[in-house]
């Protein structure tokens, strides 16, 4: 018989019950045993007593807390670093994109690619005779342009309103009306301009000025109508450039 | 056998009821577990070599626990406790080892 079957043997003659009262005190031992080790372990993983640990322990248990209370603030400053570069990057994002919306909206009204409205004056040429010529028309424009005129629009009868900007060019139709950009228009004219009233009205009026001029024409006359809500329906297509592109951005 | 119903019946009572510690017990009670353990362990090798002795074994579980308890109490009132807790439980440690390997060689041989 080999030490290991004797040992286990032996361990199966300890395990059959035996009644005696010592028995019994051994086992309230090992009762206690396994409660008190339970009990133990219970209270050490809920940790609920700082109370009565000992000083050098407390010592310890600050000194980590500190340390991670560092390693954690100085986390916290890397981190709103972090988000305050993120938001100043998106506050002056969203200020360039405002810009931009803005300068979208001016540069539309003037290249007459948006409609407008706005308080301004309407011009009406009466022309039974078809006699006013397109350069009293086009003295019209400037005159109105010079005096702040932000919008106009020039309508007639036999075709569409015609948004005047830049590059529209106002010509003698053959055979009478003028010729609004490709438009031909035929009296009576509507100017319509969008700015400071009075200003644009004074403008017109000015001695030797449009109205005068389109007076002298024979059987012509023009009148000047102002109103706080001047709309100026009619867009200009905008060209396309077919050579120059944007110059620096390669 | 009886001691091993009791300690499962021990640690089962423990679960249910989880009592809370005691604060003034607090510091002894690890100490006197790993103190107990070692009788525990020192009892099952004498038992393997046929010299276990039921007061023996009651002597040295109670005198284990009330001597561990006595060396960490007497370490806090000289201002060591946190050391001599230590040096308890690598003591205590080293003697459960070799009665392990004891009771180890009895079962298997090995």
């Amino acid at each position: 018989m080999s030490t290991s079957t004797r040992g286990r043997l032996r361990l199966r003659i300890l395990l059959r019950p035996r009644g005696t009262r010592a028995q019994l005190v051994v086992a309230l031992l090992c009762g206690l045993l396994g409660f008190a080790l339970v009990t133990q372990v219970h209270n050490s993983t809920s940790a609920t007593s700082r109370r009565t640990a000992r000083p050098e322990d407390l010592v310890r248990i600050l000194d980590d807390l500190s340390s991670r209370s560092d390693r954690l603030r100085a986390e916290i400053d890397t981190l709103r670093a972090t988000r305050d570069r993120l938001a100043s990057g998106q506050d002056s994002g969203s200020a360039a994109l405002a810009e931009t919306q803005r300068r979208a909206t001016v540069l539309g009204i003037l290249a007459g690619t948006i409609p407008a409205s706005g308080p301004g004056i309407t011009i009406t040429v009466r022309d039974p005779q078809s006699t006013v010529r397109a350069d009293a028309l086009l003295g019209a424009v400037e005159e109105l342009r010079d005096a702040g005129a932000e919008a106009l629009q020039l309508s007639g009868v036999g075709g569409p309103a015609v948004r005047l900007v830049a590059s529209t060019a106002l010509l003698d139709a053959p055979g009478g009306g003028v010729l609004a950009g490709s438009t031909r228009l035929r009296p009576p004219y509507r100017l319509l301009a969008i700015g400071d009233p009075a200003t644009l009205r004074a403008a017109m009026r000015i001695p030797g000025g449009v109205v005068d001029t389109v007076a002298a024409s024979p059987g012509a006359d023009a009148t000047i109508t102002v109103s706080n809500a001047t709309s100026v329906a009619a867009l200009q297509a905008l060209p396309r450039p077919r050579y120059a592109r944007p110059a620096g951005a390669s | 056998m009886i001691g091993a119903a009791a300690l499962v019946l021990g640690v089962v009572l423990g679960l249910i009821i989880q009592p809370t510690v005691p604060a003034g017990l607090e510091p002894y009670l690890p100490i006197a577990v790993v103190a107990a353990l070692d009788a525990l362990f020192g009892g099952l090798r004498a038992a393997l070599d046929r010299a276990f002795d039921d007061k023996v074994f009651v002597v040295s579980f109670v005198a284990n626990v009330l001597v561990a308890a006595l060396i960490v109490f007497l370490g806090d009132q000289l201002g060591v406790g946190g050391q001599l807790t230590t040096a308890v439980v690598v003591v205590l440690g080293i003697r459960i080892f070799a009665n392990a390997a004891a009771i180890r060689r009895h079962l298997f041989g090995a």
